[in-house]
């Protein structure tokens, strides 16, 4: 452990108190060629994600008879962390890829467009933690936005453990000397969780209140990108 | 100003129809749309989507690909059509004497007629119908399948205000893709995309009404 100070009066490194979110920004309809997209912002962590499809899936093998595909990729800009991140895919957004995908999966009605593939790009332009909540968020928008019926959105936030107090939405140097960090996306109307992922440790009494704070974290996120989707169609009715 | 709602939103309790789910006597919306209620029933019409082909619809075809027996077609949507030579010619062929081209060629775009669509999304199309044809010369555009109706307006209205102010002919296919030909076909395209672009405003037609009013002055 370090012996950096992370509170202050009741308050966090940045200002924030424990239980709150840093300030986000959500917009649709971002990229002019995409079919959705989606933008996502947590502090100075940003998330893009463009929508294609449904359309024809290649290689032709991957095909279903039954529904459509989805095929989620995460991948981190060059210059997205201070130190540049070598490009291209690596272990880490494999593995995000993978769970995005089977977090955003339960609330699309894939059986609608049997034989095509929906692909979802997912590019963070700037990292500062919670880099796959943000890629859900906007990757949910996104789908939205391209008109892929859906039960739902789907929102995430993530919560976790500095120097023994539990907080949510870690952020900047919480995140690389914190103990606990834990990712949720949630499905609202159902009440129910679609990624759920952990690393540090902590006692099952704690486990708990990090994971209620994430899901009420989510619940404010889940408001955010509604207002972004009704927005989008209010500024053209001014003009 | 019409009701914007998104995906998972609660709209009532009746009967659910188009753009829309029921769960548990729920009603909730499928997709970004505009909500529409008529009785006691809830609609919601998509403000955004792909064509996914209904047997009797009436679409533009783009011809990609001919074999044997059939043509293959590009319908503006993740499916490709096939048109058969029974359902595509009237008279007999002798398929060891002529080439199919001589019908339709390659990049050739007609209006067609869905005749059939499979569960797995195989469609077949058919050009026995009397507004089935070549559409030759003229300029193609895409718009929003889901905004067609938008497009034809109540009755065809719309589209037929925009044929006799701008003297142009108009074919509308419910895929999406609308042909034009004519003299001011420029600014018949500038009010199609126009009408895309403000589909979920009330009152379009007046407004289209003066936009060509406008433009045919210059």
């Amino acid at each position: 452990m370090t012996d950096i100070e992370f509170f202050k009066d009741g308050k966090r490194i940045d200002g924030r108190t424990y239980d709150q979110l840093r300030p986000m920004e959500a917009k649709a309809g971002v990229l002019k060629n995409a079919d959705g997209s989606g933008y996502f912002r947590f502090g100075n962590t940003i998330a893009i994600a463009g929508v294609y499809g449904p359309r024809e899936v290649h290689p032709k093998h991957l095909e279903n008879p039954k529904e459509a595909i989805l095929r989620c990729t995460y991948s981190m800009a060059s210059f997205s962390t201070t130190e540049r991140k070598r490009p291209g895919p690596d272990r880490r957004s494999i593995e995000i890829s993978k769970v995005t995908t089977e977090a955003i999966k339960p609330v699309l009605f894939l059986e609608e467009f049997p034989r095509t593939s929906i692909d979802v790009y997912i590019e963070i332009i700037q990292a500062d933690a919670s880099t796959r909540c943000a890629g859900i968020n906007a990757a949910s928008i996104a789908l939205a936005d391209a008109g892929i019926p859906m039960r739902d959105l789907v929102a995430s936030a993530s919560a976790g453990k500095v120097a023994g107090e539990i907080v949510l939405d870690i952020a900047g140097k919480e995140d690389t000397e914190g103990e606990v960090d834990l990712p949720v996306a949630y499905y609202p109307k159902k009440n129910l969780v679609t990624l759920l992922q952990m690393d540090g440790k902590v006692s099952f009494e704690e486990f708990e209140k990090i994971f209620d704070l994430a899901v009420n974290g989510a619940k404010k996120v889940y408001e955010v990108q509604k207002k972004a989707l009704k927005d989008k169609y209010k500024e053209e009715v001014v003009e | 100003m019409k009701e914007i709602v998104v995906p998972g939103e609660f709209l009532g309790e009746g009967i659910s129809s188009f753009g829309t789910y029921k769960e548990e006597d729920k009603v909730y919306s499928k997709t970004v749309g505009i909500l529409n209620k008529k009785g006691n029933e809830i609609r919601v019409v998509p403000l955004n989507g792909v064509y996914i082909p209904r047997r009797g619809d009436g679409i533009i075809a783009i011809v990609k690909d001919i074999t044997f027996s059939m043509w293959i077609l590009d319908i503006n949507s993740p499916y490709t059509a096939v048109l058969s030579l029974s359902e595509g010619v009237e008279e007999f062929v002798d398929l060891t004497k002529t080439d199919l081209s001589k019908y339709y060629n390659y990049e050739d775009v007609l209006f067609a007629k869905v005749n059939n669509v499979t569960k797995s999304k195989t469609v077949q199309l058919s050009m026995r119908d009397r507004l089935c044809r070549k559409l030759v010369g003229g300029r193609l555009i895409k718009v929003t399948p889901t905004k067609v109706p938008r497009v034809i307006g109540k009755a065809g209205s719309m589209v037929e205000m925009i044929k006799k102010k701008t003297g142009t002919q108009i074919v509308v296919g419910q895929n999406g893709i609308i042909w034009v030909k004519g003299e001011n076909q420029s600014v018949a395209i500038e009010a199609i995309l126009e009408i895309e672009r403000l589909s979920h405003i009330e009152g379009l037609t007046d407004k289209i009404s003066k936009f060509l009013d406008e433009k045919l002055k210059r």
